[in-house]
Protein backbone atom coordinates (compact mmCIF):
# COMPACT_ATOMS: atom_id res chain seq x y z
CA UNK A 1 0.00 0.00 0.00
CA UNK A 2 2.57 2.27 0.70
CA UNK A 3 4.88 1.41 -1.76
CA UNK A 4 2.21 1.91 -4.26
CA UNK A 5 1.30 5.53 -2.58
CA UNK A 6 4.97 7.01 -2.81
CA UNK A 7 4.96 5.36 -6.65
CA UNK A 8 1.73 7.07 -7.31
CA UNK A 9 3.24 10.57 -5.35
CA UNK A 10 6.24 10.85 -7.52
CA UNK A 11 4.00 10.38 -11.26
CA UNK A 12 1.61 13.00 -9.64
CA UNK A 13 2.08 16.98 -11.17
CA UNK A 14 3.62 19.18 -8.37
CA UNK A 15 2.13 22.42 -7.38
CA UNK A 16 3.81 24.75 -5.47
CA UNK A 17 0.72 26.26 -2.73
CA UNK A 18 1.04 29.42 -4.31
CA UNK A 19 0.04 27.97 -7.72
CA UNK A 20 -2.58 26.09 -5.73
CA UNK A 21 -3.67 29.24 -4.36
CA UNK A 22 -4.06 30.76 -7.98
CA UNK A 23 -5.85 27.65 -9.15
CA UNK A 24 -8.47 28.17 -6.89
CA UNK A 25 -8.31 32.01 -7.69
CA UNK A 26 -9.05 31.27 -11.55
CA UNK A 27 -11.06 28.26 -10.81
CA UNK A 28 -13.19 30.40 -8.54
CA UNK A 29 -13.52 34.10 -11.31
CA UNK A 30 -14.57 31.61 -13.44
CA UNK A 31 -17.04 29.50 -12.22
CA UNK A 32 -18.68 33.30 -11.25
CA UNK A 33 -18.35 34.71 -13.99
CA UNK A 34 -20.10 31.62 -15.83
CA UNK A 35 -22.59 31.67 -13.62
CA UNK A 36 -23.28 35.95 -14.06
CA UNK A 37 -22.64 35.70 -17.56
CA UNK A 38 -25.76 32.60 -18.05
CA UNK A 39 -27.99 34.52 -16.48
CA UNK A 40 -27.34 37.62 -18.06
CA UNK A 41 -27.98 35.96 -21.20
CA UNK A 42 -31.29 34.09 -20.25
CA UNK A 43 -32.93 36.33 -17.68
CA UNK A 44 -35.45 39.03 -18.48
CA UNK A 45 -33.62 42.89 -18.50
CA UNK A 46 -36.75 45.70 -17.54
CA UNK A 47 -34.78 47.77 -15.59
CA UNK A 48 -37.08 51.07 -14.28
CA UNK A 49 -37.05 53.52 -11.69
CA UNK A 50 -38.92 51.60 -9.14
CA UNK A 51 -36.61 48.76 -9.41
CA UNK A 52 -33.46 50.52 -9.10
CA UNK A 53 -34.35 52.40 -5.65
CA UNK A 54 -33.99 50.97 -2.96
CA UNK A 55 -36.92 48.64 -1.07
CA UNK A 56 -38.54 50.11 1.71
CA UNK A 57 -41.70 48.64 2.05
CA UNK A 58 -43.12 50.61 -0.82
CA UNK A 59 -42.58 53.63 0.73
CA UNK A 60 -40.15 56.16 -1.26
CA UNK A 61 -36.97 55.79 0.34
CA UNK A 62 -35.87 59.67 1.54
CA UNK A 63 -32.58 60.75 2.46
CA UNK A 64 -29.55 58.63 2.60
CA UNK A 65 -28.82 55.28 4.01
CA UNK A 66 -26.12 56.33 6.48
CA UNK A 67 -28.37 57.48 9.71
CA UNK A 68 -26.34 57.60 12.45
CA UNK A 69 -28.32 56.35 15.79
CA UNK A 70 -27.14 56.88 19.39
CA UNK A 71 -25.44 54.30 20.31
CA UNK A 72 -27.26 54.97 23.94
CA UNK A 73 -30.67 53.35 22.27
CA UNK A 74 -29.24 50.10 22.19
CA UNK A 75 -28.93 50.61 25.99
CA UNK A 76 -32.25 51.24 26.57
CA UNK A 77 -33.35 48.72 24.41
CA UNK A 78 -31.50 46.58 26.62
CA UNK A 79 -33.11 48.04 29.94
CA UNK A 80 -36.78 47.63 28.16
CA UNK A 81 -35.76 44.12 27.61
CA UNK A 82 -35.33 43.61 30.96
CA UNK A 83 -38.40 44.44 32.44
CA UNK A 84 -40.64 42.59 29.43
CA UNK A 85 -39.35 39.54 30.08
CA UNK A 86 -40.02 40.25 33.81
CA UNK A 87 -43.84 40.48 32.79
CA UNK A 88 -43.29 37.58 30.40
CA UNK A 89 -42.23 35.31 32.83
CA UNK A 90 -44.71 36.74 35.66
CA UNK A 91 -47.74 36.02 33.68
CA UNK A 92 -47.34 32.63 33.29
CA UNK A 93 -46.08 32.23 36.76
CA UNK A 94 -49.36 34.33 38.04
CA UNK A 95 -52.21 32.04 37.23
CA UNK A 96 -50.36 28.80 38.76
CA UNK A 97 -48.72 30.57 41.86
CA UNK A 98 -51.80 30.21 44.09
CA UNK A 99 -52.93 26.77 42.50
CA UNK A 100 -55.27 25.18 45.13
CA UNK A 101 -54.97 21.58 43.76
CA UNK A 102 -51.40 22.22 43.47
CA UNK A 103 -51.37 23.41 46.88
CA UNK A 104 -53.43 20.57 48.70
CA UNK A 105 -51.09 17.69 47.14
CA UNK A 106 -48.20 19.57 48.61
CA UNK A 107 -49.30 21.07 52.16
CA UNK A 108 -48.94 24.41 50.52
CA UNK A 109 -45.42 24.47 50.32
CA UNK A 110 -46.01 24.95 46.67
CA UNK A 111 -46.73 28.84 47.06
CA UNK A 112 -43.94 29.24 48.99
CA UNK A 113 -41.72 27.25 46.36
CA UNK A 114 -43.49 29.31 43.36
CA UNK A 115 -43.01 32.90 45.38
CA UNK A 116 -39.59 32.03 46.40
CA UNK A 117 -38.54 31.34 43.16
CA UNK A 118 -40.12 34.57 41.39
CA UNK A 119 -38.50 36.54 43.99
CA UNK A 120 -34.69 35.25 42.97
CA UNK A 121 -35.66 35.72 39.33
CA UNK A 122 -37.18 39.41 40.47
CA UNK A 123 -33.70 40.05 42.66
CA UNK A 124 -31.26 38.97 39.43
CA UNK A 125 -33.32 41.75 37.15
CA UNK A 126 -33.25 43.92 39.99
CA UNK A 127 -29.99 43.42 40.08
CA UNK A 128 -29.08 44.24 36.45
CA UNK A 129 -31.82 47.47 37.13
CA UNK A 130 -29.31 48.78 39.78
CA UNK A 131 -26.45 48.32 38.09
CA UNK A 132 -27.77 50.13 35.10
CA UNK A 133 -29.10 52.88 37.47
CA UNK A 134 -25.89 53.14 39.14
CA UNK A 135 -24.02 53.22 35.74
CA UNK A 136 -26.11 56.17 34.91
CA UNK A 137 -27.69 54.46 32.10
CA UNK A 138 -31.07 55.73 33.31
CA UNK A 139 -30.56 59.50 32.99
CA UNK A 140 -30.19 60.57 29.52
CA UNK A 141 -28.75 63.90 29.78
CA UNK A 142 -25.43 62.65 30.73
CA UNK A 143 -23.20 64.90 33.41
CA UNK A 144 -19.73 65.11 31.75
CA UNK A 145 -17.03 62.29 32.79
CA UNK A 146 -14.45 63.84 35.42
CA UNK A 147 -11.47 63.13 34.34
CA UNK A 148 -8.61 61.89 37.41
CA UNK A 149 -5.40 62.47 37.26
CA UNK A 150 -4.55 58.34 37.14
CA UNK A 151 -1.73 57.80 38.85
CA UNK A 152 -0.26 53.99 38.31
CA UNK A 153 0.07 52.27 41.76
CA UNK A 154 3.10 50.43 40.78
CA UNK A 155 6.76 52.62 42.05
CA UNK A 156 9.31 53.28 39.79
CA UNK A 157 11.63 51.76 42.23
CA UNK A 158 10.31 48.23 40.30
CA UNK A 159 11.70 49.26 36.97
CA UNK A 160 14.78 50.50 38.47
CA UNK A 161 15.98 47.34 40.48
CA UNK A 162 15.16 45.17 37.32
CA UNK A 163 17.51 47.72 35.18
CA UNK A 164 20.07 47.65 37.90
CA UNK A 165 19.98 44.09 38.06
CA UNK A 166 21.14 43.70 34.78
CA UNK A 167 23.26 46.90 34.67
CA UNK A 168 26.42 44.60 34.37
CA UNK A 169 25.39 42.64 31.52
CA UNK A 170 27.53 43.09 28.37
CA UNK A 171 25.67 42.81 25.42
CA UNK A 172 27.46 40.55 22.60
CA UNK A 173 29.01 42.29 19.73
CA UNK A 174 27.12 41.58 16.77
CA UNK B 1 -30.08 42.75 -26.30
CA UNK B 2 -33.23 40.81 -24.73
CA UNK B 3 -32.59 37.47 -22.24
CA UNK B 4 -33.41 34.03 -23.96
CA UNK B 5 -36.03 33.59 -22.05
CA UNK B 6 -37.63 36.80 -22.94
CA UNK B 7 -37.81 36.30 -26.22
CA UNK B 8 -40.44 34.52 -28.49
CA UNK B 9 -39.50 31.88 -31.15
CA UNK B 10 -40.54 31.12 -34.26
CA UNK B 11 -38.80 27.75 -34.79
CA UNK B 12 -36.86 25.09 -32.83
CA UNK B 13 -40.57 23.79 -31.89
CA UNK B 14 -39.15 20.11 -29.24
CA UNK B 15 -36.56 21.67 -28.23
CA UNK B 16 -37.91 24.89 -27.23
CA UNK B 17 -41.38 23.07 -25.64
CA UNK B 18 -38.87 20.76 -23.93
CA UNK B 19 -36.89 23.68 -22.23
CA UNK B 20 -40.74 25.61 -21.54
CA UNK B 21 -41.87 22.36 -19.51
CA UNK B 22 -38.53 22.55 -17.59
CA UNK B 23 -38.96 26.05 -16.86
CA UNK B 24 -42.69 26.45 -16.23
CA UNK B 25 -41.92 23.66 -13.86
CA UNK B 26 -39.79 24.79 -11.73
CA UNK B 27 -41.39 27.90 -11.66
CA UNK B 28 -44.59 27.18 -10.77
CA UNK B 29 -42.95 24.45 -8.39
CA UNK B 30 -41.31 27.36 -6.11
CA UNK B 31 -43.84 30.13 -6.44
CA UNK B 32 -42.43 32.93 -3.88
CA UNK B 33 -44.99 35.46 -2.53
CA UNK B 34 -44.38 38.16 -1.36
CA UNK B 35 -45.03 38.72 2.67
CA UNK B 36 -47.66 41.13 2.38
CA UNK B 37 -50.77 41.56 3.83
CA UNK B 38 -53.93 44.38 3.61
CA UNK B 39 -56.57 43.14 6.32
CA UNK B 40 -58.66 40.08 7.18
CA UNK B 41 -57.64 37.99 4.11
CA UNK B 42 -54.34 37.96 5.27
CA UNK B 43 -55.04 36.31 7.91
CA UNK B 44 -56.53 33.23 5.88
CA UNK B 45 -53.56 34.18 3.93
CA UNK B 46 -51.59 33.53 7.21
CA UNK B 47 -53.58 30.54 8.19
CA UNK B 48 -52.75 29.13 4.81
CA UNK B 49 -49.18 29.02 5.15
CA UNK B 50 -49.72 27.35 8.90
CA UNK B 51 -48.88 23.73 9.18
CA UNK B 52 -52.65 22.62 9.19
CA UNK B 53 -52.74 23.87 4.92
CA UNK B 54 -49.31 23.95 4.77
CA UNK B 55 -48.68 26.32 1.82
CA UNK B 56 -45.02 25.36 1.61
CA UNK B 57 -45.68 21.92 0.11
CA UNK B 58 -46.36 23.85 -3.04
CA UNK B 59 -42.88 25.78 -2.45
CA UNK B 60 -44.19 28.70 -1.47
CA UNK B 61 -41.82 30.49 1.11
CA UNK B 62 -42.59 34.16 1.84
CA UNK B 63 -40.19 36.58 1.14
CA UNK B 64 -39.13 39.44 2.74
CA UNK B 65 -38.77 41.75 -0.73
CA UNK B 66 -39.97 41.65 -3.75
CA UNK B 67 -36.90 41.54 -5.41
CA UNK B 68 -37.02 37.57 -4.25
CA UNK B 69 -41.01 37.09 -4.39
CA UNK B 70 -42.41 35.97 -7.81
CA UNK B 71 -46.02 36.03 -7.15
CA UNK B 72 -47.71 38.77 -4.99
CA UNK B 73 -50.82 37.67 -3.18
CA UNK B 74 -53.16 41.21 -2.64
CA UNK B 75 -54.94 39.82 0.57
CA UNK B 76 -57.52 42.66 1.64
CA UNK B 77 -58.94 46.01 0.62
CA UNK B 78 -56.93 47.63 -1.50
CA UNK B 79 -57.31 51.79 -0.23
CA UNK B 80 -55.83 54.60 -2.48
CA UNK B 81 -53.45 55.18 0.26
CA UNK B 82 -52.05 51.99 -0.04
CA UNK B 83 -52.56 51.25 -4.09
CA UNK B 84 -49.41 53.90 -4.33
CA UNK B 85 -47.44 51.48 -2.63
CA UNK B 86 -49.01 48.15 -3.79
CA UNK B 87 -48.11 49.62 -7.36
CA UNK B 88 -44.60 50.71 -6.45
CA UNK B 89 -44.15 47.26 -4.82
CA UNK B 90 -45.45 45.25 -7.82
CA UNK B 91 -43.03 47.45 -9.75
CA UNK B 92 -39.97 46.54 -7.94
CA UNK B 93 -40.74 42.71 -8.29
CA UNK B 94 -38.66 40.79 -10.46
CA UNK B 95 -40.46 39.28 -13.89
CA UNK B 96 -42.01 36.82 -14.40
CA UNK B 97 -44.05 38.14 -11.35
CA UNK B 98 -47.62 36.95 -11.02
CA UNK B 99 -51.02 38.31 -9.17
CA UNK B 100 -53.42 36.84 -6.80
CA UNK B 101 -56.16 38.72 -6.18
CA UNK B 102 -57.21 37.32 -2.79
CA UNK B 103 -61.10 38.06 -1.66
CA UNK B 104 -63.75 40.67 -2.83
CA UNK B 105 -62.26 43.64 -1.65
CA UNK B 106 -58.84 43.46 -3.70
CA UNK B 107 -61.42 41.77 -6.87
CA UNK B 108 -63.82 44.33 -7.19
CA UNK B 109 -64.15 46.85 -4.20
CA UNK B 110 -66.44 44.01 -1.93
CA UNK B 111 -68.80 45.95 0.71
CA UNK B 112 -66.77 48.83 -0.10
CA UNK B 113 -68.32 49.10 -3.49
CA UNK B 114 -70.84 51.62 -3.07
CA UNK B 115 -70.00 54.10 -0.29
CA UNK B 116 -66.21 53.30 0.51
CA UNK B 117 -64.69 56.73 -0.75
CA UNK B 118 -61.43 55.53 0.07
CA UNK B 119 -61.28 52.04 -1.60
CA UNK B 120 -59.76 51.01 -4.74
CA UNK B 121 -62.45 49.39 -6.66
CA UNK B 122 -60.48 46.32 -7.81
CA UNK B 123 -56.97 46.06 -7.65
CA UNK B 124 -57.03 44.97 -11.65
CA UNK B 125 -57.33 48.80 -12.13
CA UNK B 126 -53.99 49.55 -10.88
CA UNK B 127 -51.73 46.26 -11.41
CA UNK B 128 -52.55 43.25 -13.94
CA UNK B 129 -53.98 40.44 -11.85
CA UNK B 130 -53.74 36.85 -12.58
CA UNK B 131 -56.36 34.77 -10.81
CA UNK B 132 -59.40 36.17 -8.90
CA UNK B 133 -59.84 34.44 -5.36
CA UNK B 134 -63.38 34.85 -4.56
CA UNK B 135 -64.57 35.18 -1.03
CA UNK B 136 -65.06 37.42 1.92
CA UNK B 137 -62.75 36.51 3.05
CA UNK B 138 -61.88 33.29 1.14
CA UNK B 139 -61.10 29.87 3.09
CA UNK B 140 -57.25 28.96 3.20
CA UNK B 141 -58.58 26.20 0.60
CA UNK B 142 -60.11 28.85 -1.90
CA UNK B 143 -56.47 30.58 -1.74
CA UNK B 144 -54.56 27.19 -2.41
CA UNK B 145 -57.12 26.51 -5.34
CA UNK B 146 -56.16 30.33 -6.93
CA UNK B 147 -52.64 29.06 -6.61
CA UNK B 148 -53.65 25.80 -8.58
CA UNK B 149 -55.18 27.73 -10.78
CA UNK B 150 -51.98 29.75 -11.06
CA UNK B 151 -49.94 26.98 -11.64
CA UNK B 152 -52.08 25.98 -14.56
CA UNK B 153 -51.59 29.60 -15.70
CA UNK B 154 -48.02 29.11 -15.71
CA UNK B 155 -47.79 25.12 -16.91
CA UNK B 156 -49.37 26.26 -20.63
CA UNK B 157 -47.06 29.77 -20.67
CA UNK B 158 -44.72 28.98 -23.91
CA UNK B 159 -41.48 30.39 -25.75
CA UNK B 160 -43.21 29.83 -29.00
CA UNK B 161 -44.87 33.01 -30.73
CA UNK B 162 -48.27 32.29 -31.29
CA UNK B 163 -49.77 31.23 -34.48
CA UNK B 164 -53.25 30.89 -33.87
CA UNK B 165 -54.36 34.61 -34.94
CA UNK B 166 -51.63 34.17 -38.29
CA UNK B 167 -53.41 30.78 -38.91
CA UNK B 168 -56.30 32.48 -38.93
CA UNK B 169 -55.53 35.45 -41.11
CA UNK B 170 -53.95 33.72 -43.77
CA UNK B 171 -57.50 31.17 -43.75
CA UNK B 172 -59.01 34.79 -44.25
CA UNK B 173 -56.93 35.59 -46.78
CA UNK B 174 -57.30 32.51 -49.21
CA UNK B 175 -61.54 33.18 -48.54
CA UNK B 176 -60.89 36.45 -49.42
Amino acid sequence: MYVSLTLMQTTELYFSPLAQILLFAVGGILFVSLALCTSRLLRPNRPNAQKLTSYESGETPQGIAWVQFNVRFYVLALVFLLFEVEIVFLFPWSTIFANTELNHQTDGAWGWFAFFEMLIFIVVLAIGLAYVWRMGHLDWIKSKPETSNYKSPVPSRFYQEINKKFENTTHPKA
Amino acid sequence: MKGLLDQQFENGGVIITKVDDLLNWSRLSSLFPMTFGLACCAIEFMSTGSTVYDMDRFGMVPRATPRQSDVMIVSGTVTFKMADRIKQLYEQMSEPRYVISMGSCSNCGGPYWQHGYHVVKGVDRIIPVDVYVPGCPPRPEALIGGILKLHEKIRSESRMKPTAIEQLMNKDAQHV
